[in-house]
């Protein structure tokens, strides 16, 4: 059997009373797009927070390409090839949309030339390549403040394939995005994931986005996955109609 | 597609008027450069606000990245007793020698505090910096035998390049190094704004979570520009020390520290040039309203404060940017937002 690119065992986790992760086990392969759903409060973003060390299991373990990376704080798991787009955009708000790429940039690079300008770097074609995948390469000079929630969603997740990432956890990639331009949005995104190769994980909650751009889908109910599967076999099955998605589209 | 926005880019902040801009700071550094000629009874005031301005420069880098420190003479009394201990110890050292000890002094300060403070935040972070630096001032004031008490010591007259100066070209010597040091360390500090490792400095300012998502540690990155800004004062501390040839322990006493973050917003928080124009005034204001009004000058300084910050929260660089740029006609939006000033 091959090494997953990311596997958990055995992960759990309670807030007080609330269970967000139950004997959590699970492999996700490389090169697949696995969309995570369920009702709120499942523990979806829990599970993402645990897999990139910003919050720690109570026990179990995470495993990246065969290594244990649980103990390790969120940048030491970046640095090994996992990066992590937000719910809210993590941005940094009085740079532009190409300084944050260039920022980046600079980050994976490790450049510490106090003499060199930020805008000069050696990767700054690189980063404009990367804006203009996402689709955002006209507002590469704006600063992130003055941009659209879903340009800031699309920059942030531009800021996380900077890194070069393996694997990339995305939490609501549309989420503030107008519904008219949710699938534009999460097209630009899927092509740009197959373009630089990553795989990615991605927890959302619009049905019609999960049936056409996921891969594999995994159903989270109460800290646990409760299935998981194709989307044509998860969005069908009754339990997945009942306890997700709701009388609204059944 | 996604809503682009259909304004044009925000202009660089100051990009208008850069040429005007460096002109003036030209013709800043020549008024400066004659002043010995010209009113050489100011040579010695402007001395000690270039002194002061390097230090204050070191907390305008904090405040790049919205730290706030209210310990900082810390690192500007560090170096200032390095140099003059370095003087005690090898008598006819050399300026350069006595520069650099403070500086090493200040470094060694700033990475020993540094490791400890960059954990917090904030109020804590500024009340923790005040809290070293009360530390540092008694033990100055209490091992009376080594630093001298309340007294201070002496720093006796460095050589300079192995040459034995009268006072009148020592101080001369003293003055054009403190314009050559503004000008060179003013130039890095705005290169290293503008370099990787400065923006990501002044990240912190907006978003540490994603500087940990980028695979770094917003510690280490505070402590970079901690450093630097440690580096400043002690240059600063180095120079005062020298200028006044006492060292005593009022140098790190809270009032300077407070003093500084005062210059700071006085010049324009953030800005370089600020740093400088802000020590020059306030030490212009300092004493010669201390001179005609002796009772009230703490209280004028205080209002003109108030009303910097309640009218013109850019500093007096924000005023001067503001003229500078009704002055010079719009050209074509900037492609880039730049960094420093």
């Amino acid at each position: 059997m091959t090494t997953p690119l990311l596997e958990t065992r055995n992960l759990t986790i309670r807030f007080g009373g609330v269970i967000a992760a139950n004997d959590v086990s699970m492999r996700i392969e490389a090169g697949r797009n696995l969309a995570i759903i369920g009702p709120n409060g499942a523990g979806k973003t829990t599970f993402l927070n645990i897999c990139t060390g910003w919050i720690k299991p109570r026990e179990g373990q995470v495993l990246f390409e065969g290594l244990d990376i649980t103990p390790l704080p969120p940048r030491k798991i970046v640095a090994r090839g996992v990066a992590r787009a937000f719910q809210i955009p993590q941005l940094f708000t009085e740079h532009t949309a190409l300084e944050n790429l260039l920022i980046a940039a600079a980050a994976r690079e490790g450049l510490r030339n106090p003499l060199q300008n930020l805008h000069q770097i050696r990767q700054r074609d690189e980063m404009m390549h990367l804006l203009e995948m996402v689709n955002c390469a006209d507002v590469a000079h704006r600063v992130v403040v003055e941009l659209s929630e879903g340009q800031r969603k699309l920059i942030d997740i531009a800021v996380a394939l900077a890194l070069k990432p393996r694997l990339l956890l995305m939490d609501e990639p549309t989420s503030g995005v107008a519904s008219s331009q949710k699938h534009e949005v999460m097209e630009i995104l899927v092509g740009a994931l197959a373009q630089a190769g990553v795989t990615s994980v991605f927890v959302e909650h619009d049905m019609g986005i999960v049936s056409r751009h996921a891969d594999e889908v995994a159903v989270w109910n109460t800290g646990r996955v409760q299935l998981r599967g194709t989307p044509a076999e998860i969005l069908e099955h009754p339990d997945v109609i009942r306890d997700v998605i709701g009388e609204e589209i059944a | 597609m996604t809503g682009h926005s259909t304004s044009s880019p925000r202009p660089a902040p100051g990009s208008r008027g850069l040429p005007l801009r460096s002109l003036l700071t030209a013709l800043g550094v020549l008024a400066l450069a004659v002043i010995p000629v010209m009113a050489p009874g100011l040579q010695l005031l402007v001395n000690l606000a270039l002194a002061k301005g390097l230090a204050v420069l070191g907390v305008t880098v904090l405040l790049r990245a919205g730290q706030v420190s209210f310990g900082h003479a810390l690192f500007f009394g560090v170096s200032a007793y390095a140099g003059a201990f370095c003087v005690a110890a090898l008598p006819g050292a050399d300026l350069v020698l006595v520069l650099v000890a403070g500086v090493i002094g200040a470094a060694l300060a700033g990475l020993l505090v540094g490791l400890f403070v960059v954990r917090y935040r904030g109020i804590f972070f500024g009340m923790l910096n005040l809290a070293f630096s009360m530390i540092f001032w008694s033990i100055l004031e209490k091992f009376y035998h080594v630093t001298g008490g309340a007294d201070g010591i002496r720093l006796d007259r460095p050589t300079v390049l192995g040459m034995e100066l009268g006072r009148g070209a020592f101080e001369l010597v003293l003055f054009y190094l403190a314009i050559a040091l503004v000008l060179g360390l003013g130039w890095f500090t705005l290169r290293w704004f503008a370099s990787p490792v400065g923006q990501l400095f002044q990240t912190i300012k907006t978003n540490e979570t994603r500087l940990e998502y980028l695979g770094l540690s917003p510690r280490r990155v505070l402590l970079s520009g901690y450093l630097l800004s440690a580096v400043l004062c002690g240059v600063g501390g180095s120079l005062m020390g020298m200028t006044q040839g006492v060292v005593t322990p009022e140098y790190v006493w809270w009032v300077r520290s407070a003093e500084m973050v005062f210059i700071a917003v006085l010049g324009g928080a953030g800005s370089v040039r600020g740093a400088f124009v802000g020590a020059l005034i306030y030490e212009m204001v300092r004493v010669y309203a201390s001179a005609f009004a002796g009772d009230i000058w703490q209280m004028l300084l205080g209002a003109f404060l108030l009303v910097i910050i309640l009218f013109a929260p850019g500093g007096i660089m924000g005023i001067l940017d503001g003229l500078m740029r009704r002055a010079t006609p719009a050209r074509a939006p900037a492609r880039t937002k730049e960094a420093g000033q």
